[in-house]
């Protein structure tokens, strides 16, 4: 059995490395012995699905969704794009999660010890599915700047951190996503683990200012591209044929 | 830079960044500390309408000086018992399992470093076209901290030595030592069978990993 829907092979070009040394912790956790070559089977082309009945009402806005005692500090901003694969079709109801720190850059994480206070009425994590049209969307706080312990002065530019599954195992795709006009993109030892600047940049969601709702938050658009797969020639066939 | 000629029309793929030190808040926010949605995604998928041998599969994760990672996202994907997918592409003549979806997430323990995933054994798997059925066996994803781009290998049983040894995959990996890093012992433990998987993400005993 050939798998009908054999994803393209990654262009590892575009993406970080393993051994980053800008990015101190890859440097141990980064194989050594080239990886070998899989030609996709049943086990790469085939991933899990999940349904609305997983998800609930509040689970994409983090305005809310550990809202205790009152709203969370910091910009509501709304992140939305649509999720599409590499044949720029959309990948509809696929998961996407999200995790970021609060408006102080501090994380709701038993080993953050950042200075930065815990807001009481926010958790940080979110997930949501894509609709028909890979459309996904979000409201959150915009995460402040936070330091790590990389070289003695690295700060992470605000971002959130994505995870996407799309249909099949071999997609499957976690990455950060930026925010237009942050002055600290240029210095972040993160992005810079990405030898391609194009690349790098596509990370940087762009303030849009058409899908802000006035007078309550901005938006940024956020696109996420999964591999593509082969468009059999029996991509015709009949349903259920 | 080297020109790919992959780029023609198509849309290039976003590109990875490490899930971070904090990667439990999305994913497993348990582990991170916190409750916050009402259903979550875990490591237990052998459910009580799962057929199939109950197993634990457990193990740690070591980096390129021996230490134990101890933050790592672990993913697994793998067939039901009579092993067929739970997805469309697979369309193998082989029984669903409507209460097993197959894919399991948890994280390497804080303290001891230790991953655990209770599942069934899944079947074999037909292997492509014109290769030999692929012997049962578990994908593996991890991300974590110091991981620019998520890791893909593959555990195989212990206790499927022939099938080990027919499986195209397997096959494929030229140093027969270097196989050995991809099958996981079989043990029992009060009464529960368990197969141990270590993966070493450097050094001498280096896991395969797999450009899937
Ligand atoms: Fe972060």
């Amino acid at each position: 059995m050939t798998p009908e829907a054999e994803f393209h092979q990654r262009d590892r070009d575009i993406h970080p490395p393993a051994s980053t040394p800008v990015y101190k912790t890859s440097v141990l956790r980064s194989p050594r012995i080239p990886l070998w070559s899989l030609q996709n089977s049943l086990s790469e082309v085939t991933g899990p699905a999940f349904t609305p009945a997983e998800l609930g009402p509040l689970d994409n806005d983090l305005v809310r969704n550990y809202a205790r005692q009152g709203e969370p500090i910091g910009e509501q901003t709304i992140v939305h794009g649509y999720v599409l694969d590499g044949n720029g079709r959309p990948v509809p109801n696929t998961l996407v999660e999200v995790w970021q720190a609060n408006a102080g850059g501090r994380y709701r994480h038993r080993n953050d010890t950042y200075i930065a206070p815990i807001d009481p009425n926010f958790g940080g994590c979110g997930r949501m599915l894509t609709d028909e049209n890979g459309y996904y969307y979000f409201r959150t706080i915009k995460p402040g700047a936070y330091p790590f312990r990389n070289r003695i002065n690295s700060w992470r530019p605000a971002h959130i951190h994505f995870s996407v599954f799309g249909t099949g195992f071999v997609q499957r795709l976690i990455t950060q996503m930026y925010f237009e006009g942050d002055p600290l993109i240029p210095y972040d030892s993160i992005i810079a683990t990405i030898p391609d600047k194009t690349a790098a940049d596509r990370l940087t969601a762009k303030l849009d200012l058409n899908a802000s709702r006035p007078l309550e938050c901005l938006a940024y658009r956020f696109d996420i591209v999964l591999r593509g797969r082969r468009q059999t020639l029996f991509e015709n066939r009949l349903q259920g044929g | 830079m080297t020109p790919t000629p992959f780029t023609l029309s198509y849309l290039p793929e976003t590109p990875s960044q490490t899930a971070g030190p904090y990667v439990h808040i999305g994913l497993i926010p348990s582990q991170a500390g916190f409750e916050i949605f009402e259903n979550n995604f875990g490591g237990d998928i052998a459910g009580p309408d799962v057929a199939g041998e109950r197993i634990i599969i457990e193990g740690r994760i070591f980096d390129g000086a021996g230490h134990i990672a101890k933050d790592v996202l672990v993913e697994t994907w793998q067939a039901n018992a009579a092993g067929r997918y739970n997805h469309p592409a697979d369309r193998q003549d082989k029984p669903l399992d409507p209460a097993f979806r197959g894919w399991a997430r948890t994280g390497t323990n804080f303290e001891t470093g230790l991953y655990t995933i209770r599942t069934i054994k899944p079947g074999p798997v037909a292997g492509r076209k014109g290769r030999k059925t692929m012997a049962p066996h578990v994908s593996f994803w991890l991300a974590a901290r110091g991981i620019n781009i998520g890791l893909a290998t593959r555990m195989y049983f212990g206790d499927e030595e022939a099938a080990n040894s027919d499986d195209p995959v397997l096959g494929i990996i030229e140093q027969p030592e270097r196989r050995k890093t991809l099958i996981a012992p079989r043990s029992e433990r009060d009464g529960a069978i368990v197969y141990t998987f270590d993966i070493h993400l450097q050094g001498e005993r280096e896991t395969v990993f797999f450009d899937v």
